[in-house]
């Protein structure tokens, strides 16, 4: 809602500062996003008359004029304009005046010169250069100096007189940002209500009247209201012998400081009302009114109304949308714009005024369908107040009147079933004290309930707020009022003392260890979004059953429409991205949200959290995500079994394993397989993930550490080099050695060789045994005779010492 | 042998003084105090000294002795620190070089604020609750006070998975599931995903985060929603921090308040970071709506509480000057590693 201070200035004597002003309003509640002066950045401008013009000696289109400016000399200015003549008054930039220069979107400072030789002492300017449009002066060439002359308040342009003044630019718009639960301060008058209160300034409003002419409207007129639902209430108006003309400046520089062309008179008196009392308006011209009628009915489906918008196409009405109709087609879509035809034309004779209350989520929704919103709508759809239309419809007819441009029909239509009671509720002041933790005494509370123009019957305590405060429903509303206004920074703060505990969930404390040992393994953490293209599932071969997800029906576009069953995309798309970047390595993880989709649409998917992590770079391989994998079930005490997984698509059939932890399944390791690298257009990396799912590995988790004695007696080491055939695992061999070893405290595998000296189809692996009794030192024959063993049992199986 | 004696130790001191090396120096030691040593010759011939000169040799003889073991033992701490001297000289390192370091990994920016909110909470009494991205609309909207035709519910902002299921538009539903659950004193922050359908660009993301708070006990008060707020402003920023509370509106809550900060970056004189205005928006917050309390079965005439919502991303981008939304979800590696 963008303010006139001026205008607000008509009801209450705001002339504080601004500053203080914008300040006192944003902490009562009426947020102010910004505010501006409308005279910036003009500067020295006066209303000046030619007296006297002639030819440049030495140019074709240069002209010496001297002007008025009402001192005792006149100033001299040389111009190119070609459209001056003697007696033309217009506006004059003096030496250091500044106004605007429109084509560079910049200021222009004027200074005393020569022109070819001839002194200038200042410019006379265009509208545009005044940062005014053609509207605000019809009459004026769009392309030479501005004259006045035509101006229907000519009188007003004294010669000499400040421009800013005259053109009413001495005024201050402020744009405030109006919460949804006060449409009733989109308007001069509930901010001026708003400023009374807030600053305990007065406040001088009257009730619209008008003379009017004796008529009987009922005689020349009917409105029938079908859907009493949609249309709480529909006032109508007739003004007889309009004269269509330009609205007087004080309207028309209202309207501009508020960000809304002056049209005609007739049009501008519906726009000045809407801002000024909050409650849109319409204007039909009567000979549209086919048959007298005005029938207020939901549209049918198929009708067809060509909206006053020149830019909207012709609309296809629906049944769910009202319309204002006359005895045959709509002319308005209810609340929202008119129709062209029966707008308000250059020789429009007789004016219907509408003045009515829509059903605001009717007209929300009827905007958006009809992808219209306009300053009507966008009040309508927040719930207005039925009693305020009277109000503006007698402010429209009080502005005719005033602005002599037509006959008001003493007489109006009120098609109002229902009328709204006043509504009260009791004041308990001592409640409100206990809600706000406030000391703010009775009076006070009914002080300021009453500046917000509130009624309190002092002995009851029933308070009565002004019917256009529809959000006004309880007492914690009042509890409100009497907050913002007493000032929410002068309740004390006081911080509870709670009886509740903190707690925290092992689910909670798992996560954080979890972080913890990623960052420990140099991933660094990353949040990729939690909706994702079906066609990822396809690019990274996802299996079939794993595809099925909780679908988006209004996505931002496909790339984003379904729940991620997986993280799996999200990460491919991550690690391109860094390696399109030239990041040449990079280690994440991200600890992210599954949806998986169970029973039907009307349930609620399964949410549980899985940790993926994903390495590429020169020295990233398999065994790096395997070692992650392995520190982190080392250190959540997991004892996990790696085993060769060639099924899964996602990855390398030759380089992928999986986790498992007695029998459950943990999660998988791997290599991405080259075609989904590909699909990411990256081919050319290797990428690896390592993927846990971490309700199951919550499960497997050993939480408690408990200590093991450290050895009392010394160990016993032995080396052993093994020849295997090529598809025997490491794995295989360790198993088979820890079950034949006694006293076997730990192995490792310390080569792995294949070349010169071994055979074909062979390989080499030596490991390191470590032999350690609890209770004696164990001998080198009691260790030769266990290796002797292993070796035996390795025997059996086709694998043999090296030579 | 007065003379002898005196000789060898003059001797012996010279030598000393020119040895360059421990070795040379322990060579003269055996050669002058050994066993076969020439001291050693020639103490061996104090038999024929006489009984008085016999003494006054003898302690002659171990002054000398003791006057060459001294200056021994002097020469070799010296040649030692000498020789670790030169050994570190040959040794130096350009200390310039680089360092060698394992690189941990970083939180991401959003977590790292995430988890200052949690601790700062935490200390304050509060738990943490989780719940589900994917909801129910009763949850978001119904029970929330924001009835079938609010424009919060509308298609054009929120994404729909069915006409009752939505993503959830905020994390006030885990407060309204927490609320049908527990029985009060209820004291929760619940940080969570929220998703709102806004394009992609500096400021907006259609997925975001928020942490939201639920105080619910007996005598709950709008003065204890401002102590709470302004004491969590203070352990957040330090306790210099002014805040402010400015009026607004939710269907939540009411009163309804937002708390603003002053500006960190001109003291509240106004520049481009807050807009001119000296004050930064921070968060919103409210008493909560007695019809919320109703909705959740808790009798508004027995309990109060207050509720708050906190934008991660905001925080965020406040504390770490980011100025583009984006990057906190291209997780390029190179803004990661900042953190």
């Amino acid at each position: 809602m963008d303010l006139s201070m001026k205008w607000l200035n008509d009801y209450v004597k705001a002339d504080m500062p601004i500053k203080e002003f914008v300040a006192g309003m944003t902490m009562s509640g009426s947020k102010v996003e910004t505010y501006r002066d409308l005279s910036e950045p003009l500067k020295n401008i006066v209303v000046g008359k030619v007296v006297s013009i002639e030819k440049h000696a030495d140019s074709e289109k240069l002209w010496i004029c001297q002007l008025d400016i009402g001192k005792d000399q006149p100033v001299q200015i040389v111009t190119a304009a070609q459209n001056l003549y003697v007696g033309a008054v217009v506006p004059v930039v003096l030496d250091g005046g500044v106004c605007i220069d429109r084509h560079n979107n910049s200021v222009m400072k004027i200074k005393k010169g020569k022109l070819r030789g001839v002194e200038s002492c200042g410019m006379m300017c265009s509208f545009d250069e005044l940062g005014l449009e053609n509207g605000d002066f019809p009459y004026a060439s769009p392309d030479g100096i501005l004259i006045f002359n035509e101006d229907a308040e000519f009188d007003k342009f004294k010669i000499g007189s400040d421009i800013v003044k005259v053109l009413g630019l001495d005024d201050i718009c402020v744009e405030f940002e109006i919460t949804n639960n006060r449409p009733d301060c989109l308007s001069v008058l509930g901010l001026a209500r708003e400023a009374h209160a807030t600053f305990g300034i007065s406040f001088n409003y009257d009730p619209p009247k008008f003379k009017g002419i004796d008529c009987d409207i009922s005689k020349e007129l009917s409105v029938t209201v079908e859907n009493d639902r949609l249309c709480s209430r529909y006032m109508a108006a007739k003004v007889k012998n309009i004269k269509i003309g330009p609205s007087p400046r004080w309207m028309s520089e209202r309207l501009r400081a508020s960000g809304v062309r002056s049209i005609n008179n007739l049009v501008d008196i519906t726009n000045f009302v809407m801002l000024e009392y909050g409650h849109p308006m319409h204007a039909f011209d009567s000979r549209f009114v086919k048959g007298n009628k005005i029938v207020v009915r939901s549209a049918e489906d198929g009708e067809v109304l060509k909206l006053l918008d020149e830019t909207a196409p012709e609309l296809r009405l629906s049944s769910d949308m009202l319309v204002i109709c006359n005895e045959k087609e709509p002319m308005a879509l209810a609340g929202v714009m008119g129709g062209e035809n029966s707008g308000i034309k250059e020789d429009t004779s007789e004016v219907i005024f509408e003045a009515a209350c829509f059903d605001g989520v009717n007209v929300r929704r009827t905007a958006k369908k009809a992808g219209v919103r306009t300053e009507s709508s966008s009040r309508f759809e927040k719930g207005l107040d039925p009693e305020n239309a009277k109000n503006a419809l007698y402010r429209a007819l009080e502005l005719v009147e005033l602005l002599g441009c037509g006959e008001v029909v003493n007489s109006v239509i009120d098609v109002y079933p229902r009328v709204k009671e006043p509504f009260s509720l009791k004041l308990d002041y001592k409640w409100i004290n206990q809600a706000l933790g406030a000391q703010i005494s009775e009076e006070e509370q009914i002080s300021v309930l009453k500046r917000l123009d509130f009624k309190v019957d002092e002995t009851t305590k029933m308070v009565t707020p002004p019917a256009v405060r529809i959000d006004i429903e309880r007492p914690c509303d009042l509890a409100e009022e009497v907050a913002r206004i007493y000032g929410y920074n002068n309740i004390a703060t006081t911080v509870p003392r709670l009886s509740s505990q903190s707690m925290q969930t092992p689910a909670e404390l798992f996560r954080k260890k979890l972080v913890g040992i990623m960052l420990s393994q140099g991933c660094c953490e990353t949040m990729t979004f939690s909706f994702i293209s079906p066609r990822g599932y396809e690019r990274c071969r996802i299996e079939e059953k794993q595809r099925e997800s909780v679908k988006i029906i209004n996505p931002l576009g496909e790339d984003t429409s379904v729940m991620r069953t997986t993280l799996i995309p999200s990460m491919m798309e991550l690690a391109a991205r860094n390696i399109n970047a030239r990041n040449l390595s990079g280690r994440f993880f991200e600890i992210g949200r599954v949806y998986k989709p169970v029973g039907g649409a009307e349930t609620l998917p399964l949410e549980s959290d899985v940790l993926i992590c994903t390495v590429y770079g020169e020295d990233e391989d398999f065994f790096t995500t395997k070692g992650i994998a392995e520190e982190i079930m080392d250190k959540c005490g997991v004892e996990a079994r790696f085993t060769a997984l060639r099924s899964d698509k996602t990855f390398h059939t030759g380089r992928c394993a999986e986790i498992t932890a007695g029998g459950r399944v943990l999660g998988v390791c791997g290599e991405i397989h080259p075609m989904v690298t590909e699909n990411y257009g990256v081919g050319k990396n290797r990428i690896y993930m390592l993927i846990l799912k971490i309700d199951e590995l919550l499960e497997s988790s050993c939480p408690e550490i408990k200590y093991t004695a450290l050895p009392r007696f010394p160990a016993s080491v032995r080396d052993l080099s093994l020849v295997c055939d090529d598809d025997v695992s490491n794995g295989e061999i360790e198993e088979l050695i820890s079950s034949r070893a006694k006293h076997l405290e730990s192995i490792r595998l310390f080569d792995m060789y294949t070349g010169e000296q071994i055979p074909d189809g062979k390989k080499s692996l030596s490991y390191k045994l470590t032999f350690r009794k609890q209770d004696g030192t164990l001998t080198d024959e009691e260790s030769d005779r266990i290796v002797g063993k292993v070796i035996d049992a390795l025997a059996e199986k086709g694998i043999t010492l090296r030579a | 042998m007065k003379e002898q004696l005196s000789s060898i130790q003059q001797k012996a001191l010279e030598e000393i003084k020119v040895a360059s090396d421990i070795k040379t120096v322990d060579d003269l030691k055996v050669r002058l105090l050994g066993k076969k040593g020439e001291l050693t010759a020639i103490l061996k011939q104090m038999g024929k000294l006489s009984a008085e000169e016999r003494p006054v040799i003898g302690q002659l003889a171990n002054d000398v002795r003791q006057c060459i073991e001294n200056d021994i033992a002097r020469k070799k701490e010296q040649l030692k620190s000498l020789e670790t001297e030169r050994k570190l000289k040959k040794e130096t390192l350009d200390v310039t070089l680089p360092g060698k370091r394992f690189e941990q990994g970083r939180r991401h920016p959003l977590n790292i604020v995430l988890e200052d909110l949690k601790e700062i909470f935490k200390g304050m009494g509060y738990s943490v609750v989780d719940g589900p991205e994917v909801e129910e609309t009763k949850y978001v909207f119904d029970m929330l006070n924001t009835d079938e035709g609010h424009p919060a519910r509308d298609p054009q902002d929120t994404f729909y998975i069915t006409d009752n299921i939505l993503l959830r538009t905020q994390t006030s539903s885990v407060q309204i599931r927490t609320m049908l659950k527990n029985k009060p004193p209820i004291a929760i922050i619940s940080p969570g995903r929220v998703y709102r359908s806004d394009a992609v660009d500096a400021t907006h993301s259609p997925i975001f985060h928020q942490c939201e708070g639920l105080v619910i006990d007996k005598g709950i008060t709008f003065g204890d929603l401002k102590g709470t707020l302004e004491m969590f402003a203070k352990r957040l920023y330090g306790n210099d921090v002014k805040v402010r509370f400015r009026p607004h509106h939710f269907p939540y809550t009411e009163p309804s308040a937002e708390m603003d900060l002053q500006c960190f970056k001109c003291g509240g004189k106004g520049c481009p970071l807050c807009k001119g205005e000296g004050w930064i928006e921070m968060l919103g917050s409210g008493v909560v709506h007695p019809q919320v309390l109703i909705n959740c079965g808790i009798d508004p005439e027995e309990y109060s509480g207050f509720a708050f919502g906190i934008g991660l991303e905001r925080i965020a981008m406040m504390r770490f000057e980011i100025d583009d939304m984006r990057l906190f979800y291209e997780n390029d590696i190179r803004f990661l590693k900042q953190f």
